[in-house]
């Protein structure tokens, strides 16, 4: 009997919101108090820990081409291509698409170095929120100040959404990126649905 | 709602904090020289000022950072929030020992 072989493992790969994915399509809202939900899959996620001012903290910045994040709210580097967000004083998340050979390439520039370079592709999944109601949904259920005087485009603080700790991206005037554990995914994302609830149906004065 | 003004975040909601008990309680130089008395009075007893007490919080859902806070136990008014090893900007009954410099938990 031909034994079979598994040329490409990925085809195995599910991620933790691939069955609800008609569900985030459907709870989609558009027009003007549109929001709309997605799974962004298979992200590269590398938490680096590195003291500023070390040997480390320089190596790593030098071989991804981007300074590290200097303070909260910080995030260095491109939403789309490698961006690197601030989760604490010596303590950073890059996040790139797959395929980038992140994590090789800081474990052989930390080197010995003090410091941590770790593959946490798999701990969070990433949904994005956008839309003109986006905002509104989140401030259901996030104790941080979303206004835009307080939360810039482009920045990333560590906070919560409802009872799930995530990590919440703006990466656009009216779109974030919410990254929790990815064990939480499936209730942050019917958690949003719910609150996207009443934005398809017109408002009530 | 309560905010609470962490060194390196800023303010944030109390939710996302977590209560350390008395801060600058220094551990015993020598712990095998203590007797079981002096070992759980280091382990167990606090003290439970009326007034400004500082304490200790951790940052848990924001960035994980333990810090120091000068509270008052009356009106649970943070004072003031400082960084393990800064010097106190107010001044409470539990003051860190002059001598901070030394290793342990005087910090």
């Amino acid at each position: 009997m031909a034994e079979q072989v598994l040329n490409d493992i990925s085809t195995l790969r599910t991620s933790p919101l691939a069955h609800l994915q008609s569900a985030l399509e459907q709870g989609s809202v558009s027009g003007e108090r549109g929001v709309k939900v997605r799974e962004i899959a298979f992200t590269t996620q590398i938490g680096v820990r590195a003291e500023p001012g070390s040997a480390a903290h320089a190596a790593i910045a030098a071989e991804l081409g981007i300074a590290l994040p200097e303070g909260v709210g910080s995030v260095c580097g491109t939403t789309d291509g490698i961006a690197v967000l601030w989760l604490g004083p010596d303590e950073f998340l890059a996040v790139a698409p797959e395929g980038t050979e992140m994590a090789d390439r800081l474990v052989r520039a930390l080197g010995d170095e003090p410091g941590q370079v770790v593959d946490l592709s798999a701990n969070r999944s990433v949904i994005e929120l956008s839309g003109p109601s986006a905002r509104a949904v989140l401030e259901k259920g996030c104790p941080a100040d979303l206004h835009p005087r307080s939360l810039a485009t482009g920045s990333a603080i560590t906070t919560t959404l409802g009872p799930v700790p995530l990590l919440l991206w703006k990466t656009g005037e009216e779109t974030f990126r919410l990254l929790p554990r990815a064990s939480f995914a499936d209730y942050t994302a019917r958690w949003l649905l719910d609150g996207m609830l009443e934005f398809a149906s017109a408002p009530i004065d | 709602m309560m905010l609470i003004d962490c060194p390196w975040c800023g303010p944030r909601n109390e939710t996302e904090y977590g209560y350390g008990g008395e801060a600058h309680v220094a551990y015993p130089a020598d712990p095998s020289a203590l007797n079981d008395n002096e070992w759980a009075k280091f382990l167990f007893y606090r003290k439970n000022p009326k007034g400004l007490f500082a304490e200790r919080w951790v940052h848990a859902a924001g960035c994980r950072r333990w810090f120091n806070a000068v509270r008052d136990t009356v009106t649970y008014e943070f004072k003031a929030t400082y960084k393990p090893g800064e010097t106190q900007p107010i001044k409470t009954t539990n003051a860190p020992p002059t001598n901070a410099s030394a290793p342990g938990g005087t910090k």
